[in-house]
C-alpha cells in the first residue's frame, strides 16, 4: 500500500493589485483538503487608528481608500453614521446620487469578479467578455465622479457633484446595451454544460451553515438565505427603489454565479430608477466641522455583503472611534468551510467565489512535503494551471465549448 | 406598537436592571448597557428568545480605565440590537462568543491584538491582524499609542 503523505501548502498572501491579502495554508492527504488555516491582516494599514487622528472630512477620503472597488460603500457607510450623529437632513437628490452611484459600483463589481470566476475556471473568452462590458460602467463613474475608482462623490451632508441632465440619457443606453449583455451571460451559464459541470456541487455551503457561520451577500443568499440590507435596513434611497432580493438554492459556486448575474439586472433596474426619479433640489446641506457627542452604527449593502461602520464622536472634530466590519471578513469562516474535504483543484474558484479579491496575480505557493521536509515553490498560476488541467482530464474543457456571440 | 418598542418591552420585563437602560436612538437601532456580570444572561436571551441570530461585529473602545465593548446584534428583520458592556483595563479578560458565532473568532482577536483584551475560549489559529513578530505589550488601538513607538525600534 502506498505511504499517505500530509502536505501543508501555504497559499498567499501576496497579491498587491487587489485589496486585502489573505494566506491559507492547507494540509492535504493526497489530493484533499483535510484542514484549512487561514492568515489575515496582511493588509493592515491601521486605519481605525488613523482615523480618530484625522478630521472628519478627511476620514472620508481615508476610509474611501480601505477598498479599491467597494471604495464608495464605505464612504457612504461612514458619512451615514456621521450624519446621523450631528442629526443632519441630507436632501433627497443627494441620496439618489449615491444610490446611483452604489448600484453602479455593484455593477463594475460584479462584472469583475464574473471575468475573474472565468479566468480561475480557465474560461478566458468570459474575461474578456465582461471585463469590456465593465469599462462601460467605469465610463460612467469617469463621466459622473471625475474618476474611475475612489470616486469622491461624498462629503457630510450629501453629495460634491451633481448630475447633468444630459448625462441620463447615456446612462439609460449603457444599461439597455448591459442589459443585453448581460442577458446572454445568464444563458450561457445556466444552459452551457461545460460551466454547469465545472462549477455545480464545488464549494457547497448548506443554508443551515450559511446562516451558523454567518455568511453575508451573495455568499449567503446563493444558500437560499434572503439577507439584503438594501431591503432589511433601507439606507439612501433604497426605501423608494423597487428590487428583488435575489437568492438561489444551489448553495454551490454555480448558485454563486447566478445570484450576481441576476442582481446585475436589479442594479440595472435601480439605476433607471434613481436617474428617471432623480428629485430636484440642492445635493448637500452645510456640515458642522465639530460633530456633537454621540453614537452612530451604519449599514450598507457592499457588492460583497454586509458593511458596517460604528463612529463615535466625542464633541470634537475627529472622532473618538471608527470601527469598520468589511464583508469579506464575516465570510472567512465560510470559506474555510466550504474547503474542507475538498479536492485542491477546487480551491481556486472557490476562494474567487466569495469574491474576496483574492485571485488576480501570481503568489507564490509553497507546498511542504511534511514527511521529508522538502519545500517546492510554485506560483498561484500553476495552482490555477493544475486545476484546470485537473479538470479537463476530466472532459470539462472550456476549449471544446460553442462560440459566444 | 412597533418592533423596536417590542423588543425593548421584552427586554426589560425579561430583566428588571434593564428598565431605563435601552434606547430606540432610531428606526431599527436598539442601543443598550449592561455590567458584565449580567451581560452573558442578557446577551443569551437576545439571541434565543428575540431572534437576534447575526453578529455582525464587536467593538471594542478604550475608555480611559476600563474598556468598553459593543456587541453589534441583527436580526432578520434589519434591527440592529447593540449591547454595550466594560471590563476593567488592569483585567482585561473577556469571554468568548464564538460558541453563539463562529464568525466571533476574527473579531475577538482583533480586540486581543489591537486592545490587549484576554479573550478565553478562542479556538488555536493565529493572531489577527497584526503581524507576527509585533513588539509585546503594544496594543495600537489604545488611547496615547503613537506608532513612533515602532520607528524608535527600528531605528536602535
Amino acid at each position: 500500500m502506498a505511504e499517505e503523505k500530509e502536505f501543508r501548502i501555504p497559499i498567499g498572501p501576496q497579491h498587491p493589485a487587489l485589496k486585502e491579502p489573505v494566506s491559507f495554508s492547507l494540509a492535504l492527504r493526497g489530493e484533499k483538503i483535510m484542514g484549512v488555516d487561514v492568515r489575515l491582516g496582511y493588509n493592515h494599514r491601521g486605519i481605525e487608528k488613523a482615523c480618530e487622528e484625522r478630521t472628519y472630512i478627511q476620514d472620508v477620503y481615508l476610509v474611501e481608500r480601505i477598498c479599491g472597488i467597494c471604495s464608495h460603500t464605505h464612504s457612504t457607510c461612514f458619512v451615514q453614521a456621521v450624519e446621523e450623529i450631528a442629526g443632519l437632513d441630507v436632501p433627497k437628490r443627494a441620496l439618489y446620487i449615491r444610490t446611483l452611484v452604489a448600484e453602479l459600483e455593484r455593477v463594475h463589481s460584479h462584472l469583475l469578479w464574473l471575468g475573474v470566476a472565468g479566468h480561475e475556471i480557465g474560461f478566458d473568452t468570459l474575461l474578456m467578455f465582461t471585463w469590456r462590458d465593465r469599462e462601460v460602467v467605469m465610463d460612467i463613474l469617469a463621466m459622473l465622479t471625475g474618476n474611475r475608482v475612489n470616486y469622491g462623490i461624498n462629503t457630510i451632508g450629501g453629495v460634491r457633484r451633481d448630475i447633468r441632465a444630459e448625462d441620463i440619457k447615456g446612462i439609460l443606453k449603457a444599461m439597455d446595451i448591459l442589459e443585453e449583455r448581460t442577458k446572454y451571460y445568464i444563458e450561457v451559464a445556466t444552459q452551457e454544460t461545460t460551466i454547469i459541470q465545472r462549477l455545480s456541487g464545488v464549494g457547497i455551503l448548506l443554508k443551515e451553515d450559511a446562516i451558523k457561520l454567518g455568511a453575508v451577500g451573495p455568499t449567503a443568499r446563493a444558500s437560499g438565505v434572503a439577507r439584503d440590507i438594501r431591503r432589511d435596513d433601507p439606507y439612501a434611497a433604497y426605501a423608494e427603489m423597487d428590487f428583488n432580493v435575489i437568492t438561489d438554492d444551489h448553495n454551490d459556486v454555480f448558485g454563486r454565479a447566478v445570484v450576481r448575474l441576476k442582481e446585475l439586472l436589479e442594479s440595472y433596474k435601480m439605476i433607471r430608477q434613481s436617474v428617471g426619479n432623480l428629485p430636484e433640489g440642492p445635493i448637500a446641506v452645510k456640515a458642522p466641522r465639530k460633530i456633537p457627542a454621540g453614537e452612530a452604527v451604519s449599514r450598507y449593502e457592499a457588492p460583497r455583503g454586509e458593511d458596517m461602520h460604528y463612529v463615535k464622536a466625542n464633541g470634537t472634530d475627529r472622532p473618538e472611534r471608527v470601527k469598520v466590519r468589511a464583508p469579506t471578513l464575516a465570510n472567512v469562516q465560510a470559506v474555510r468551510h466550504m474547503l474542507r474535504d475538498r479536492y485542491l483543484a477546487d480551491m481556486p474558484i472557490v476562494v474567487a467565489a466569495i469574491d474576496p479579491c483574492f485571485s488576480c496575480t501570481d503568489r507564490l505557493v509553497s507546498i511542504r512535503d511534511m514527511d521529508k521536509g522538502r519545500t517546492d515553490i510554485i506560483e498561484w498560476s500553476d495552482l490555477r494551471d493544475y486545476s484546470i488541467g485537473w479538470y479537463k482530464r476530466r472532459g470539462v474543457d472550456f476549449s471544446k465549448m460553442g462560440k459566444m456571440k | 406598537m412597533s418592533e423596536e418598542d417590542k423588543i425593548k418591552q421584552q427586554l426589560t420585563d425579561r430583566f428588571n436592571f434593564l428598565a431605563d437602560k435601552v434606547t430606540i436612538k432610531r428606526a431599527r437601532r436598539l442601543f443598550m448597557e449592561v455590567s458584565m456580570d449580567k451581560f452573558r444572561d442578557v446577551f443569551d436571551h437576545a439571541i434565543k428568545s428575540l431572534n437576534f441570530s447575526m453578529l455582525t461585529t464587536i467593538t471594542g473602545l478604550d475608555e480611559g480605565d476600563k474598556f468598553g465593548l459593543i456587541y453589534h446584534l441583527a436580526s432578520e428583520s434589519g434591527i440592529m440590537l447593540n449591547i454595550k458592556t466594560s471590563i476593567p483595563k488592569d483585567d482585561p479578560i473577556l469571554q468568548t462568543v464564538t460558541g453563539y458565532f463562529p464568525s466571533a473568532e476574527m473579531y475577538e482577536r482583533e480586540m486581543a491584538d489591537l486592545l490587549g483584551i484576554n479573550v478565553k475560549g478562542l479556538p488555536a489559529g493565529n493572531r489577527y491582524p497584526l503581524p507576527d513578530d509585533w513588539p509585546a505589550d503594544q496594543y495600537p488601538l489604545r488611547k496615547g499609542w503613537k506608532s513612533d513607538v515602532l520607528d524608535k525600534k527600528e531605528n536602535r
